[in-house]
């Protein structure tokens, strides 16, 4: 308990006295998780609608695939990313590994599935409740997808949410593919595995009282766009 | 909708045109990197010799090092990958392999510090102030295997775990915690090690220079096996090499290995204090010392090192 009490005053010695260090660390793990997301909603959001505004034989099993594939443990994702950037890997002429970008790539194949699959299991749930009151009503395919999209909305920035949260938090997948390199690919989760080793849990601690902090921020933010404009 | 479909469909084609020329061009030019990756141990990261040395190497070579803290294990197998340019490790047959293997060139002695043998104050085993490593570790296993004491393992393929089984293997012993409960095999680094030792009361071996660093957290251990001349653990740093992976900066590796062993870096080593104490000792241009650590040809390398600049 008094090593937790140190820690919430470590943390905003911290971050008031803008220590380099720990800015650097907040803001690449704001950036690789960020842009992992970012990425997933771009192309997991029309995927996952899509999947969800149709009916077709084996959805039930495409379901089951991308519910698996949510659950991907982060470790064994980091583990198949370094072997795919490696000097000996397929993109090795890419010289990715132990990059910002290499956490990225594993952050997105991990962040992927569950913005598919939450978006489509919520715009598949919405669509059922809609799909005959609205064409009962006269409208046409366009006008039927755009109410059910609109109406998902909740849906679609939960799967942002939901993505944002294991990313933020993960920590195997970026350790083996970035390194834990100071100043270059060291976040948050990483940095206290290592505070943690050599024994300094109060800024472990501290760390992880950061990282809370951050990560209920951007919820905020985030919980605010998801239910803005929606009176019930 | 024709439209929005039209274009949707010609972005698409655009973005898989653009991704296969870049990876085709990427495949077709290697690119040379602007700065080192250096793979190395725990033991060496965690004394702060690194964050001591290499900023002095940086500005004075105008380079930057990133350094990976792996066990000696993991950081031969990463640049047996190719993911590194240059190791710093502590293990002679792991170093050995990885020459003769052709993945490293221009092995070098660095340094070098001791293990010591740590475990509880009370001491069940009754080690204390043994002179020879392999009875200390004999006398540990009898205690072990009635019940009197516990001796916790890195299990991680580090410089330590395989100086540990080195000694084990000298009383002809294979240990498993499967057969011997006494035997903890943690898979763990050092620092680790330690506070598990301290909480459990358990014998273990570590480096010394982590000892020092992290002695003030243990305060049920204490040192209670040293100086054997087993216990001598040296260091080597080698480039990888570059003819089995020509995409790799092999000159600044080059660089980085000769500051190591030159007149200066030797100094810098040997300036390293940590509490008042000495954590490495200087080596490379002692060639009765180096040869007695393992390095045969430490005369040579070091010669060639010396002819390279800058």
């Amino acid at each position: 308990m008094n090593a937790i009490l140190e820690g919430l005053i470590k943390a905003f010695g911290l971050l008031l006295s803008l220590d380099p260090e720990v800015y650097s660390i907040m803001f690449l793990s704001l950036r690789v998780s960020g842009l992992a997301v970012i990425t997933a909603a771009i192309f997991g959001i029309p995927c996952g609608a899509t999947i969800g505004l149709r009916e077709f034989v084996g959805k039930r099993f495409l379901m089951a695939i991308v519910n698996t594939l949510m659950g991907l443990p982060p470790v064994v994702v980091g583990l198949f990313v370094y072997l795919l950037l490696s000097t000996s890997g397929p993109l090795g002429p890419f010289q990715l590994l132990y990059t910002p970008t290499a956490m990225i790539v594993a952050q997105l194949i991990m962040a992927f599935p569950i913005t598919i699959g939450v978006t489509a299991s919520s715009v598949d749930a919405v669509g059922k409740g809609l799909r005959e009151k609205a064409l009962s009503l006269g409208a046409t395919q366009w006008q039927l997808t755009t109410t059910i999209l609109r109406e998902a909305r909740v849906g679609l920035l939960t799967a942002v949410i939901v993505s944002f949260g294991a990313a933020i938090s993960e920590v195997g997948a970026v350790m083996i593919v970035g390194g834990n390199i100071r100043w270059v690919t060291r976040v948050l989760t990483t940095a206290i595995v290592l505070e943690t080793e050599l024994g300094e849990f109060g800024i472990a601690i501290a760390l992880g009282i950061i990282l809370l902090l951050l990560s209920f921020i951007i919820n905020l933010i985030l919980t605010q766009l998801q239910w803005s404009g929606l009176r019930r | 909708m024709k439209i929005m479909q039209t274009v949707a469909l010609s972005l698409v084609i655009l973005a898989v045109l653009s991704a296969t020329v870049f990876i085709a061009y990427q495949y077709s030019k290697p690119q040379p990197r602007q700065y080192l990756i250096l793979a190395t141990t725990t033991s060496t990261y965690d004394s702060g010799l690194l964050d001591y040395l290499i900023p002095i190497f940086e500005s004075k070579y105008n380079t930057e090092v990133r350094v990976l803290p792996k066990g000696t294990g993991e950081a031969i197998e990463i640049a047996k990958r190719g993911d590194a340019d240059v190791v710093l490790i502590h293990a002679k047959s792991l170093e050995e392999t990885f020459v003769n293997q052709g993945y490293g060139v221009h092995r070098v002695g660095v340094m070098y510090n001791d293990f010591i043998i740590i475990g509880p104050t009370t001491d069940p085993a009754g080690i204390k102030g043994t002179t020879n490593a392999t009875q200390a570790f004999a006398k540990i296993m009898q205690a072990g295997n009635q019940g009197k004491a516990i001796f916790i393992s890195r299990a991680d393929k580090s410089g330590t775990n395989l100086k540990e089984l080195e000694i084990w293997a000298r009383i002809g012993v294979n240990l498993s915690n499967r057969t011997q409960s006494w035997y903890l095999e943690a898979g763990a680094g050092m620092g680790t090690v330690l506070r598990m030792s301290n909480e459990k009361q358990a014998y273990s071996l570590t480096d010394r220079a982590t000892w020092i660093s992290f002695k003030d957290q243990l305060q049920n251990l204490a040192v209670l096996v040293e100086k054997d001349n087993i216990l001598l653990n040296p260091y080597s740093v080698i480039p990888v090499n570059p003819e089995k992976y020509p995409q790799r900066n092999f000159k600044t590796a080059v660089t980085f290995a000769k500051f190591l062993v030159s007149e200066e870096g030797q100094k810098l080593i040997a300036d390293f204090k940590k509490n008042g104490e000495t954590l490495f000792f200087q080596m490379s241009r002692t060639f009765g010392k180096a040869n007695q650590l393992g390095f045969p040809n430490q005369a040579e390398e070091i010669a060639w090192y010396d002819s390279q600049k800058p």
